[in-house]
């Protein structure tokens, strides 16, 4: 509203519904109460059981942005350059909402409908986010390449694999933020590494199929084909750390600062 | 003519006093503090959540106070840099940033504090790392940090928090 990008007449604060922060394990999945704030994310034992959650969390902005912004509020936003949106478009994630016409269950995949607008109706709130655990032998990571703490990445990859064995991947999800109106999911890395092992010629494959599936815009943050460069690189550094990932490794990992 | 706008009754506690306002529902909280509250050691620098020079605690947590609405400290409490000397006597971090001059102008020091204040309340003994980590959101334009991180370190060695 200070940017003046919204110039609503009557503004309705949530801030106060204390009973949608929250987050909490549901059978296979997690459940995360809209107004959950990132810093409560990043502390919960509970969001650690998806590494790349905790990752996001912990990596966005600084103490202060953590300690205010909320997930809902994020998704709602839906700017191009947010971090949850490509986080969670890499896992199964559905988005509760609640409005005068009843509840809706949306797949978070037909949430962002452009830049800053979502499926969400005009009297219709974001109240719960459903993330389900990944199978066993899945791993994720997150990488966002930034100047500084605070100001929005230049360009971030999160990557989630599901793995048949060591070698050889099952599923892979890949999506790529601040590069596009909406966070973009590059399908011809997918399919460059599922059913396929993950070798470093097919990482390679998939990380061309990244860059070429960007869509940047030149802006202070980097020129058209400097952000296609980094695209590639988050994405190979990105599949690599979840490939160690689902193999039982342990890797600290977080936002990328230039 | 527009038309006024209606102002909303607020209750909060700053710097351990009560007030009780009618405020603008546009009002950030910075505003606040600064023009109804006359508390001008916290300073507007960006304006857009960026430079962290207006960094208050709300409720125990820090948050950039021009990027929140004065209604939303309806009810809370509210810790800003006047309030952490006690009897005249600095707090042990505004203690340790002037003897191992952690500032230059000073326009970024009241938030840094408070930035400071949050990480040792949570972490009493911060590694280098948590140290940067932990005052990120803060931009200091005259210094480069050194001093900054020598006065945290000794801050955090000296038990003060």
């Amino acid at each position: 509203m200070k940017l003046r990008l919204a110039s609503p007449a009557h503004l309705v604060d949530l801030n106060f519904i204390r009973k949608l922060s929250y987050v909490e394990k549901d059978g296979t999945a997690l459940r995360f109460g809209a107004l959950t704030r990132h810093s409560e994310i990043e502390a919960s034992p509970v969001a650690q059981q998806i590494p790349i959650l905790h990752d996001c969390a912990a990596g966005i902005a600084d103490v202060q942005v953590r300690n205010w912004g909320t997930l809902g509020g994020s998704l709602a936003e839906a700017d191009p350059s947010g971090d949850w949106a490509p986080v969670l478009l890499t896992l199964s994630t559905k988005a509760h909402t609640v409005g005068p016409k009843g509840e809706r269950s949306v797949p978070l995949s037909e949430f962002f409908v452009d830049a800053y607008t979502t499926a969400l109706a005009p009297a219709e709130l974001l109240r719960e986010i459903v993330v389900d655990i990944p199978p066993p032998k899945s791993g994720g990571a997150y990488l966002a390449f930034k100047r500084c703490a605070p100001v929005y990445a230049t360009a971030s990859v999160a990557v989630q694999l599901t793995m048949e064995d060591k070698e050889v991947c099952h599923k892979a999800r890949i999506a790529l933020g601040c590069v596009g109106l909406t966070a973009i999911r590059p399908r011809e890395a997918e399919r460059a590494l599922e059913g396929r092992a993950v070798t470093q010629k097919a990482i390679y494959a998939a990380a061309a199929a990244a860059r070429a599936a960007a869509e940047p815009q030149p802006d202070s943050r980097g020129s058209v084909e400097y952000k296609r460069s980094l695209v590639a690189a988050l994405t190979r550094r990105a599949i690599q750390i979840a490939l160690r990932r689902s193999r039982g490794e342990r890797v600290e990992v977080s936002h990328i600062y230039a | 003519m527009p038309e006024p706008i209606a102002r909303v009754p607020i209750r909060l506690t700053v710097n351990g006093k009560r007030h009780e306002l009618e405020v603008e529902p546009r009002l950030l909280l910075v505003d606040l503090l600064r023009e109804a509250l006359d508390l001008t050691g916290t300073h507007i620098g960006c304006d857009t959540s960026y430079c962290g020079a207006c960094t208050v605690l709300l409720n125990g947590v820090s948050v950039k106070s021009c990027t929140v609405l004065a209604v939303h400290a309806d009810q809370g409490e509210v810790l800003t840099v006047e309030g952490l000397a006690q009897d005249g006597k600095l707090h042990p971090i505004q203690q340790a940033f002037a003897d191992h001059h952690g500032l230059q102008c000073g326009y970024c020091t009241p938030g840094l504090l408070l930035s400071s204040y949050q990480l040792l309340a949570k972490n009493p003994h911060p590694s280098e790392t948590e140290i940067r980590k932990g005052i990120s959101g803060n931009t200091c334009r005259c210094t480069g940090y050194q001093n900054v991180f020598k006065a945290i370190r000794a801050a955090a060695e000296g038990g003060g928090k």
